[in-house]
């Protein structure tokens, strides 16, 4: 019998799964990072007082682990300066005055696609990267150096909160549909799973009776136990293969893809325009209508926050992503990137205080991988790497299970990442 | 908005906090408590509240001593101080059972590093400093319903274990001689269900252990039922065994924790000179924690092994 791996019920609160997509009024200005994905920040293909167009290229690099950055608007670029973002990071933004026409460019066009090279190239000049929060190039994804049995369709959103992938399920069906037969014809890949939790149950029937005459495609449920969506919980649980410390999906024979990437790509191929828009979902206690919205990238959170009628004094804290996951944001002023699928605007936020851990096991009872948190953060105490290493702390997603059950507030899913640093690199 | 919290994430938590889970177990030793007062009277109640309150003031002037953050709040002291009146008869001079709290929060727990941090069990320990600083007081065991009856001098009897000779419905509902929470298995059992019933502790360690006890004591030919329902066989599993401190984290630690007290404890009860084994079970148990803990490791999910010969 298969293993079944631990997991954690969540409060869903996807309050926003029946709110159709609302497109966000362009804004006035736009910052648009230079680096919003994993892999090298690209260098400014345009100076202070060039005119942009809609889908024109303004950044780029001869990096291979990289993604081109184009511009959603059409205007003016008003300066060039350095962006911090909410991971620390520092590159380069354009930021950009818009001039409201939207004029396309000339560069838009469907690419020519003949073969897998040509495909993955034009997927690179997409400037496409994963949807689903993590921003892994997808490019890179889609050009494994092993032959892969099956595509697995992450549409499992396993995060409070967030709609955004369900809506591009509903709103934009048959893109999926087409993108994941278009990979798969691509790629060379016999079949592809498309994975969605059981809370979605819409969108299970949807595309359930969608693929029935199409054995290429299986409509698979996930158990609706947090975090479904992780790489490694998602490959086991959808084909039971085991990816191993130190292995890509690739070398077990899968790729797996965000369900909203996969439709962004058929859109590209069709139409040409690059990723300069995305949609997201507002939400939180202190935003009074929450929504999905579609906002054009660089758009900055604290329009969109207003827009959807927040409660802007009393914001105490402000989450890019969702509540497990996501990334505090040190300012609302920030852009909206390529990765970003929810904005979470929160006001009853206390901070807490870690107190004794009381060994209650909780943490360790979570954790859908075997980690054991209370045992890492012993050993990270006294700087232990031997006792890190055979801990397997290396292999922690930051899912973040750990430190929620925690009934000492302690913060353990940090305490590993911290204790990963002291792992030396081989 | 002007100060934004930046944190790591997650962000969200979850409700169960260390004083909820207290509380909890709080909940779960009335029934016991309320039975302790049917059988043994008033002074049940008095003691309790002495060992409560005591341990409670320890735990304070510890900290303080220490200059460490006060931690009265997290309840535990009070769960200490409960557990450990459960485990006194109900004639024990009142000074004593201040030593047994002193002796379960000072040494025991504080001088360890606090909550989560001790090897043994407090009330456990107490109970055991106790009987081997004071044996007749610890022995002194008053018969149920003393209280009601008018002679002066309290009746004292022996435990069923001692003598054998009790009914299994008295045992269930505690009219036998004993410490003050253990005779009364009905509230034992109340309490371990609910705290398994909202996931405060695993069944894995009382089961083992009742089970286990309950095997050997069939096989050598004894009555099993006679032997979980007597003693502190309850308490001990379902409050002692199941302390997140001292016992260990993964589900197959604690069956085997479990299997040990059981062990030990028929051990005890057929070959020692002791009577009852249960305390000293549970705390020869507590002392092999941290190596079944190493034992008893989760495999870690795609880990691979480490390379043999690295040194």
């Amino acid at each position: 019998m298969k293993k079944k791996l631990r997991g954690l019920k969540l409060n869903h609160r996807k309050n926003t799964e029946n709110s159709a997509t609302v497109e966000f009024p362009l804004s006035a200005k736009l910052t648009v990072p230079m680096s919003m994905n994993m892999g090298a920040p690209c260098v400014p293909l345009v100076k202070v007082g060039d005119e942009v167009k809609v889908g024109q290229k303004i950044g780029d690099t001869d990096a291979f682990f990289s993604v081109p950055v184009h511009s959603g608007a059409s205007g003016r670029v008003t300066a060039i300066t350095d962006y911090l973002a909410a991971n620390g990071s520092v590159c380069k933004a354009v930021e950009i005055e818009t001039d409201g026409l939207q004029t396309v460019s000339d560069e838009v066009k469907p690419p020519a696609i003949s073969d897998k090279e040509s495909f993955i190239k034009a997927v690179r000049e997409s400037g496409s990267c994963g949807l689903g929060g993590a921003g892994f190039p997808t490019h890179i994804k889609l050009n494994p150096k092993t032959k892969i049995d099956t595509l697995i369709i992450n549409a499992a959103e396993c995060e409070p909160y967030i709609t955004a992938d369900y809506r591009e399920m509903i709103e934009n069906s048959e893109d999926i549909a087409g993108g994941i037969k278009l990979l798969l014809k691509m790629l060379d890949i016999p079949k592809a799973k498309l994975a969605i939790e059981a809370n979605k149950p819409e969108a299970i029937e949807k595309f359930t009776k969608m693929t029935e005459n199409d054995d290429s495609i299986e409509v698979f449920t996930l158990p609706s136990s947090y975090p479904q969506g992780a790489e490694k919980v998602i490959i086991y649980n959808t084909t039971g293969k085991i990816v191993k410390e130190g292995e890509l999906p690739s070398d077990e024979g899968v790729i797996v893809m965000n369900v909203s990437t996969v439709s962004f790509i058929y859109r590209y191929t069709k139409t040409g325009m690059p990723l300069t828009s995305r949609r997201l979902t507002v939400d939180g206690d202190a935003v009074g209508e929450p929504k999905n919205v579609r906002a054009v990238i660089g758009t900055p959170f604290r329009e969109i926050l207003e827009f959807c009628k927040t409660d802007m004094e009393n914001v105490k804290k402000l989450i890019g992503g969702g509540p497990m996951m996501g990334m505090s944001l040190p300012s609302a002023d920030m852009p909206v990137v390529k990765t970003t699928n929810a904005l979470l605007a929160v006001k009853s936020y206390d901070e807490r205080k870690p107190t004794a851990c009381i060994r209650c096991g909780r943490c360790v009872n979570v954790c859908p991988l075997g980690i054991m948190p209370a045992e890492i953060e012993r050993a990270y105490k006294i700087r232990n790497i031997e006792e890190l290493k055979s801990l397997k702390v290396t292999l922690c997603m930051n899912c973040g299970s750990c430190t929620y059950v925690c009934p000492a507030n302690r913060k353990l899913a940090e305490t590993n990442q911290l204790a990963k640093m002291l792992i030396p690199r081989k | 908005m002007e100060k934004l919290i930046v944190s790591p994430s997650p962000h969200d938590e979850n409700y169960m906090k260390t004083w909820k889970i207290m509380l909890n177990v709080i909940i779960a030793l009335m029934p016991a408590v309320v039975a302790s007062c049917i059988i043994f009277g008033p002074r049940a109640l008095l003691l309790t509240a002495v060992c409560v309150a005591s341990c409670i003031v320890f735990e304070y002037l510890c900290r303080k001593i220490m200059k460490r953050d006060n931690t009265i709040g997290d309840l535990s002291a009070v769960v200490t101080g409960i557990l450990l009146a459960m485990n006194l008869p109900v004639t024990l001079p009142i000074w004593m059972a201040v030593i047994g709290s002193f002796v379960a929060i000072v040494i025991v727990k504080q001088l360890f590093g606090g909550l989560g941090q001790n090897f043994a069990n407090p009330a456990i320990t107490a109970r055991i400093v106790l009987m081997v600083s004071f044996p007749s007081a610890m022995t002194n065991w008053a018969v149920p319903f003393y209280y009601k009856e008018s002679a002066a001098d309290v009746v004292t009897g022996a435990t069923p274990l001692a003598s054998g000779d009790a009914s299994y419905l008295d045992l269930f509902l505690g009219n036998v001689g004993g410490c003050l929470g253990e005779t009364c298995a009905l509230a034992l059992l109340i309490g371990g269900i609910y705290l398994a019933i909202r996931r405060i502790i695993s069944l894995a360690a009382p089961l083992s252990f009742i089970g286990s006890l309950a095997l050997l004591t069939a096989i050598s030919g004894g009555d099993p039922l006679y032997e979980i329902l007597a003693g502190g066989v309850f308490i001990g599993a379902f409050f002692m065994a199941t302390d997140y401190a001292t016992t260990p984290i993964t589900t197959k630690g604690k069956i085997i924790f479990g299997l040990g007290c059981g062990i030990i404890t028929f051990v005890i009860r057929s070959f020692g000179s002791y009577p009852e084994g249960v305390s000293f079970s549970i705390l020869l148990m507590n002392i092999l924690t941290p190596y079944i803990d190493l034992l008893t490791r989760h495999k870690v999910f795609g880990a691979k092994e480490a390379e043999k010969n690295e040194g």
